[in-house]
Parts: structure tokens; sequence; C-alpha cells
């Protein structure tokens, strides 16, 4: 980490945690590259592609029409350019827009069926798919605890790799309580009336330039339905790989949630390190009808970049969410710790009475990471609650930017929103900033928000001094504690390898 | 460091700046500094374009009242509460509808003090006013855009430039009669404090039917201004005020805007902080009702070590009242041992009101203290339910808590008895509502 040489360090800092902040922009563990055989659609986008992405997954025509309709629209479009990023323009004629390894060219019955080499990526990257053989009773069956007890230890998982899905775990579990989990383009062919009512519905085909690329583009993602009253039995998660080289990334997710349901949704996403800025551009569109509540937690380390901004994933993501029913509540929760560069909001659109949405962020930029994220929560609908609570942390010569916007519309009469957005800085090259714009239209609801940006507190650190703790342990402690919020909101599988990742990176914040 | 925000320049916006320019040659018979600043000003205006409601900057205002050829007739209010500043000993300085008239103002006379009409300054062929004049407000477009103060610097022929060399023995009041309800009118003052110096400028009145006011502030090492300006209180004025503040090491800006009525009011204050150890404090009370739209636009760079802003904006709004807030502290690199604190509150005393606000911090430097905080609301049902417990009336009761609300900007202003004259202002606003 060559920008953390060049930055003074602060008196008291000891050596230890200098070397282990200098250690995170070399210890990108995920940058491996699967050698698995691709096969490409040609480079660059026109109809024709938008065409052959619909034929290869064998869509009706009215996807293919929506596609086209996107794609029409996007090429009128211009890249946003309010966000505080910097980066060349992308060409977006230089990007494979489909990338399938070539053993899925047939779409295998079971994971059984799949390239091993896939499997072995995922086993890599610590992605059990592994349920046959705990359900065959083979290698690891014994391991395996009851049923009973199991339950909570499940997690589903869809694996997306470059543009389609490889496999799907845990599907006929689900299917007995009746939630429906499958790629995309496998519910495109088997619950059409599902994904053509609901999709484009939270995130129109137009919303953004960004959001209206992936409408036409989008390969594979995951789709997840829950039936009314249905406590979702396990963790649904999906894993995300990008392998090919200059491919970008178009995944979509849909997540449904009925009336009286609940679903916990994880999504993890790595990438090989390379030299080329690779392209991600998702749209993730949550429903949720009354009483509905969903989680929706994302760890996301897509590769950075090395220490001198070189290569990295450009991540342009929109997550929204729509809490139509009553009542119904939507949490995201994120820890970015990847990324070149990060444009991302996941949002509430809060029309349900009494509904609530929450947003618990931790961001994390180092070397010449750019990150600008933030959330929206519009309220529509009366006595409807939010909650945002951000993290910033930026190291190196990275820039972090929150960036959010809370709107009480004139209708929605007693509603209440606290948002907190706090920064750390660490060094004297990078950059903190917050951007928050604050909209109340009506005097019976009432918005609160405040921000800090600062290093560890002096006085914090005293007292645990005091107490005859190290200045090491203290930093450490105090630290904890300014992600703590966050990370407490993150299920148990994602907790465990947030708080690693934030653990490294926050080493460090003295100064 | 990002790049600044330059907004797109649609056909219509730099045909507006056109109009605007068309409409107000610039004055005769200055000397060749002044020319060259109006000049540049033109240049620079030319170059932006006139504000359009797309600009990120004016996402809330609307800023087609300020443009369009001639204000819409806006009557003067009866004074019937008599000017702010008439029990404060003060130089008094008196314009008409924006323009200054001799026969109704003190003699502009004090110790230690240079005062001359801008006309005046700008045809002097060596005047100290030729580093100021216009050179704060280029500086102040390079991060955000400010057509309509590169306009004033093209056109404005009134004002007045004050030069401080020692502490002033009394206030300087500029007092803004309106008569003429077409009135429109263009004010700059400049204001440079010598090293030490001390100036406290008071500013009252509500100019014009459309008013564009700005003014330049240059502080020498230690050097203190007090200002405190009350904007009028005519229904239908609108107007936009600048105030670009330069501060070197040690030197105190304190300024306080008093806002009532005015269909538009939209004051942007650009401060920075350039020598070690400087401070700026800004706040400002509005009240508003009706059609009524209030902005604060304030923007304050630190690019010095030991420098402190504060800024504290309060707006109580009803019945279709809009207040926008639109704050940035700025931290350049190594501007360390920074204190920056920011808040924003909105009062909305009737279902209808709205306030939107966007309190931005961009900063380069680690070791720092930035804050900001900014809430809305309405009164809080349960103090007003102990005071009424208490046996105060429900109005006294709701008065009482607004009052208490827009106090903590009033208190930001250093002089007591300035304080009071505010506070009591505004204590009579409300009971005359609430009767």
């Amino acid at each position: 980490m060559a920008a953390l040489d060049e930055t003074k360090v602060k008196e008291g800092v000891e050596k230890e945690t200098v070397e282990a902040v200098r250690s995170i922009g070399e210890r990108y563990k995920y940058g491996f590259e699967s050698k698995v055989e691709t096969e490409y659609a040609p480079k660059g986008l026109n109809e024709d592609i938008v065409r052959l992405i619909s034929a290869k997954k064998n869509e009706p025509e009215w996807l293919l029409e929506w596609r086209l309709n996107a794609f029409r629209r996007w090429q009128g479009m211009e890249p946003p350019r309010w966000a505080m990023l910097e980066h060349p323009p992308i060409d977006f004629q230089e990007q494979y827009y489909y990338a399938q390894p070539k053993s899925m060219a047939k779409k295998p019955k079971s994971l059984d069926e799949v390239d091993p080499e896939l499997l072995r990526t995922y086993e890599k990257l610590g992605i059990p798919l592994r349920e046959q053989m705990i359900l065959a009773g083979v290698e690891g069956a014994e391991a395996a605890p009851a049923d009973a007890r199991a339950d909570a230890r499940k997690v589903a998982v869809d694996a997306v790799f470059d543009s389609v899905s490889v496999g799907t775990t845990f599907k006929e579990e689900l299917a007995r309580a009746g939630v429906i989990f499958c790629s995309i383009s496998e519910a495109v062919q088997e619950h059409p009336e599902l994904v053509r009512k609901y999709l484009g519905s939270v995130v129109p085909a137009t919303d953004n330039f960004y959001a209206t690329l992936n409408s036409a583009v989008f390969s594979d993602g995951s789709f997840v339905y829950v039936p009314p009253g249905v406590r979702c039995p396990m963790e649904l998660s999906t894993y995300f790989r990008i392998n090919a080289e200059n491919t970008g990334q178009f995944e979509r997710t849909l997540i449904i949630a009925d009336k009286g349901s609940y679903v916990s949704y994880l999504e993890g996403c790595t990438a090989p390190m390379r030299d080329t800025n690779q392209l991600h551009a998702a749209v993730v569109e949550l429903v949720a009808l009354d009483d509905a509540e969903i989680k929706y937690s994302t760890v996301q380390n897509w590769y950075p970049g090395d220490e001198n901004g070189k290569g990295g994933i450009y991540n342009f993501v929109t997550k929204r969410a729509d809490c139509r029913g009553a009542r119904s509540k939507v949490m995201w929760t994120q820890v970015e710790t990847g990324s070149a560069i990060t444009w991302k909001y996941p949002s509430c659109i809060l029309r349900g009475e009494g509904s609530q949405g929450e947003f618990y962020s931790i961001a994390i930029a180092n070397n010449m990471q750019q990150a600008d994220t933030g959330t929206k929560m519009i309220h529509l609908g009366r006595n409807t609650r939010s909650r945002i609570v951000s993290k910033g942390i930026s190291a190196g010569r990275a820039q972090n930017t929150y960036r959010g916007l809370v709107s009480i519309h004139p209708k929605a009469s007693g509603s209440r929103n606290y948002t907190q957005c706090d920064s750390l800085l660490i060094g004297d090259k990078c950059g903190a900033h917050t951007v928050p714009y604050i909209e109340c239209k009506n005097s019976s609801s009432r918005v609160e928000h405040e921000a800090t940006a600062s290093k560890v507190d002096e006085d914090q650190l005293f007292y645990c001094r005091q107490r005859g703790m190290t200045e090491e342990e203290a930093v450490a402690l105090v630290v904890n504690g300014f992600c703590r919020e966050v990370l407490q909101a993150l299920p148990m599988e994602f907790a465990m390898e947030a708080q690693s990742l934030v653990a490294i990176s926050l080493e460090g914040s003295v100064g | 460091m990002l790049a600044p925000i330059r907004t797109r320049k649609t056909p219509q916006k730099l045909e507006a700046a056109e109009a605007l320019l068309a409409a107000r040659p610039a004055p005769e018979g200055e000397a060749r500094w002044a020319r060259e600043a109006r000049a540049a000003a033109e240049a620079r205006l030319r170059e932006m374009g006139a504000p359009a409601r797309r600009d990120e900057y004016w996402k809330y205002t609307d800023p087609a009242p300020l443009l369009q050829p001639a204000p819409d007739a806006a009557p003067a209010m009866a004074d019937d509460e008599g000017p702010l500043w008439a029990g404060t000993d003060a130089l008094r300085l008196v314009f008409v509808d924006g323009v200054f008239r001799p026969d109704l103002s003190d003699d502009p006379r004090m110790e230690g003090v240079e005062i001359a009409p801008l006309s005046e300054a700008l045809a002097a062929d060596i005047h100290w006013a030729a580093d100021l004049f216009g050179r704060l407000e280029a500086e102040g477009q390079s991060q955000v855009e400010r057509p309509l103060a590169a306009l004033n610097t093209a056109c404005a022929a009134q004002g007045f430039a004050i030069r401080a060399t020692g502490k002033a023995a009394r206030p300087i009041d500029l007092r803004y009669v309106h008569e003429d309800p077409r009135a429109d009118a263009m004010v700059r003052n400049l204001v440079r404090l010598e090293p030490g110096a001390e100036l406290t400028l008071l500013e009252e009145g509500a100019v014009a039917a459309r008013a564009n006011m700005c003014l330049e502030v240059s502080l020498a090492e230690g050097a203190r201004l007090h200002h405190v300006r009350a904007q009028g209180r005519d229904h239908e004025r609108v107007g936009a005020a600048h105030i670009f503040a330069l501060l070197d090491a040690e030197a105190s800006f304190k300024s306080f805007t008093l806002t009532a009525n005015g269909r538009l009011t939209r004051n942007e204050t650009v401060v920075r902080l350039a020598g070690d150890g400087a401070s700026a404090h800004l706040a400002g009370a509005c009240v508003g009702d009706g059609a009524f739209l209030h902005d604060d636009t304030v923007f304050i760079t630190h690019d010095a070590v030991g420098c402190e802003s504060r800024q504290v904006f309060k707006k109580v709004l009803r019945e279709g009242a809009r207040g926008v807030f639109q704050g940035k502290i700025l931290v350049r690199p190594g501007a360390q041992k920074t204190d920056g604190y920011q808040l924003s509150q909105g009062l909305l005393l009737t279902e209808n009101a709205e306030f939107d606000s966007k309190p931005e911090l961009e900063i380069y430097a680690d070791d720092v203290a930035c804050s900001h905080g900014s809430t809305v609301g309405a009164v809080d049902e349960t103090a007003l339910f102990y005071l009424r417990s208490r046996g105060i009336p429900a109005d006294a009761a709701r008065n009482m808590l607004v009052l208490a609300f827009l106090d903590e900007a009033v208190a930001e202003i250093e002089d007591e008895a300035l304080a009071d004259v505010v506070r009591a202002r505004v204590a009579a606003w409300l009971e005359r509502r609430s009767r």
C-alpha cells in the first residue's frame, strides 16, 4: 500500500497497525482466476446482442420486447455525472455482454453434472454448494446435524458465474415450504406470470442509465417468491463471481415477499485481480406486501484494484425496495469493502401505511478506491418510519461519499426518519464527504439528521488508557464501537465475514 | 480534489444571461481597473449562463422571478413598527429603492473609517477597493457558479466602500427603504478591515420589489466584523443577496440575518478561512407565512490550520411557506485542526409547510471535528402541554416555544443589545400574528 507510505502516520500508532493496514492492499485473497472454458457473445452492444441473450435464455416474446425497449431508451441516455467519482469514460462497445462457462451450454440437471472446476471455484471462495452430499448421505453426511437442528444453519445458495447461474441449492426443501428460489432465467420459464407481474415494477426499465442498460442485457440473477404467511425456513443467498475478462456482469434480482411472509437474503461478490476495469451493473428489486418483511444483506468484496488504482470493478448498482403493503418492512444492510468504484443507493419506497425502511451501511475505501453510496427513503404512506445508519471509513488516497435522500411527502403524515452518518478519516490524503438531501412536506412528521467526521475520539482513548489498556487495545475498542451498530444488523452468516473484513481495514484508524 | 460543479450550458441559460446584461449597461466614467473588473464579471456571467431550475444549486428554488425582465409589483409595507435599528446609535446611510440618498443620511465620516460611495471609489485611479471589487466574487465562483453575483459585479452602481483601520466608534447602519412598488435595485458594498480593526455593520429594510445585493468582505489579520442584517417585511419582494468573505489569520466574521416575509429570498454566503485560527459564525432566523420561500445557501472553505466555522439556521414556516437550506463545509487538504459545526432546523407550524435541507461535508484532512445536524418537525406537543398545565394560554405557549426555537440563532449575535432588539421584534411579530 504505497499510498500509506506517503501518508504521514500519526504519533502513537504502533508499527503492527501500520503493517496490518499496509497489507490490506495486497490481501485480496479472492483474486484468483478459474480456468474455465468460456463461451462469449460477440463483443459490443447492439440489438442483435440483446436478441442473442434473450434467445440463449429461450425467453418469451414480451421479455425480448421489454429488453429491446430498454436498449432503445438507453441509446439516448447519458451516464450520470453527479456522483463524486472520477473515472475515464467507459467504452460500452469494448465489453462482452454475455459469457458462460462452456460446460453450461447445456443446462446441467443437477450439481453433479456441473463442471468440477466451477465447483472448485466456489469451494475456494468458501461457498457451500454441497447440499446433495448431505441429502444423499455421502461424504460429510455424518457430520451434518439432524434436520431439525440444521434448519437454523442452512443457507440456500444461488451461484452466479459470469452471466449464468451455476446452480441453486436446497430448492426442494424450500419448495416444500412453498418458497420459490431459483435463477431468474429459470423463473422466466417456470413462473412467467410472477416475473411478468413484478419485473420492472420497482425499478422501471428506463429508471437510470445503468438500470436501463441492465434491463436490456441482464443475464442472470436470483428470483425469490415467498408465499403469504410463510417464514422462509433458511437464509437465502446468492454468490456472484466475475471470472471472464472484459466481461460485464449484469445480474437482476427480484424478491417478492407476499403478505405476512419473511425472508432473509444474503449477497456476496468477488472477482479476479486484473489490470483492466470491469463493469458490474446490477438491478435488485424487492417487493414487500402487507406485513411482509425482507432483510437484504450484502458483503461486497469485488476486486478493488491495486494500490495505484489499476484495475478493479466498476460497480454501478440500482437497488430498490417497494414497501407496497401496510406494515411491510425492508432492511438493507451492506458492507462495502471492494470495487474500484462504488455507485450504489439501496432505497425504500415506503408506500404502505406504517411501512418501515432501514439502511445500515459500512463503506470502507482504501488506496485509490472511490465510493459514492447511500440510500433514499421515500415516505409516501402515513406513519411510515425509516432509519439510516451509515459508517464511512476512508484510508489511503480514497474518496468516500455518503449520498442520501429522505423525502417525506405531503400525505405521509406522522412519519419519522432518523439518520446518522459518521465518517472516519485515516491519513491526510483521503477524503470523506456527506451529501444528504432532506425534504419534509408536512408538519406531523419528524426528520432528524446527524453527521460527524473525525478521527478516533481522544477522550475515549484517554479513558481507555487510564483504565490500563494499551493504545492499540483502546483504539481497537473504540473503533469496534464505531461500526458495531451496523455489524449487529447483519445475520450471523455474514457478521463473521464482515467483521474480519472490517477489522483488517480498521486497524490503523489511530491518528 | 474533486472538480467544481459546473452546470449544463443550455441555450436558454446563455440567452437569459445575455438578457440580464442587456437590461443593465455597466456604469460609465470609472477607472480602468474598475472597467476591467466589470468586463471580467460580464465574461464570467456569459460563460456560466443564468441560473436555472435544473442546476444542482437551484434544485429547491426557482430563480425565474430573479431573471424576468422587470419585477412583479411589490407594494411596500406600511412602516408601522419603525426601522429596526432606530434606537441604536449608528452612522446611518439611507437608500431609497436601492439609490443612496445623502439628504436622508448622516455625514459619512467616522474616525478610523473611510466611507465612500461605490461610484466614487470605482472612479478613483488608485483605491484600496481595486484589491477587493469583483475579486472575492470571482473566487467564490470557483466551486459553485453564482451567476447573479457576477451580474452584480458587472452592473451594480450603488453601494459603499468601507475601510476601517481601527476600532470603529459606532456601527454603520445601511438602511434600505422601499417605496416604489416596481423598484428593481442592485447594491454592492465592499468592506475591508485592516489588521486588528473592528466594525459592526448593520443592514435593514426590504430594499425594493426586487433586489440583487452583494457584499464583499476582506478581513486582515485579527480583524473582526460583526454583521447583523434584517431583510424587511414586504410580502411580495424577491431578492438574492450574496456575501463573499475572505478571512486572514485570527480574523473573525460574525453574520446574522433576520428574515420575515418576502416571496423569494435567496441568501448566499461564501466564506474562505484563509489564515490560521480564523473563525466564521453564520446564523439566520426566518419566519415565513403563505407564499414565502427562503433559501440559505452557504459555502465555507477551510483553507488553513485551526480554523473554526459555525452555522446555525432556523426557520419557522406556516401555511404553504417553504424553507431551504443548502450548507457546505469544505475542508481542503492540510486544513488540520478544523472545527466545523452546522445546524439547520425547520419548524413547521401547519401541515402544508415545507423544509428542504442539504447539509454537506467535503473533507480532505484527517485531524478534524466536523458535524452537522438537521431536523424538521412540528412544535413539541409535550412541551406545549407542560406550559399549558402551568396556566399559560395555548397561543402564548406556542409563541414561547417558537421564540425559544429561534433564539438559538439569535443568540449568535455577539452584541447583547442588538440581539435584544431582534428578539423584541420577533416577539412582536408572533404576538401580532396570534392575535
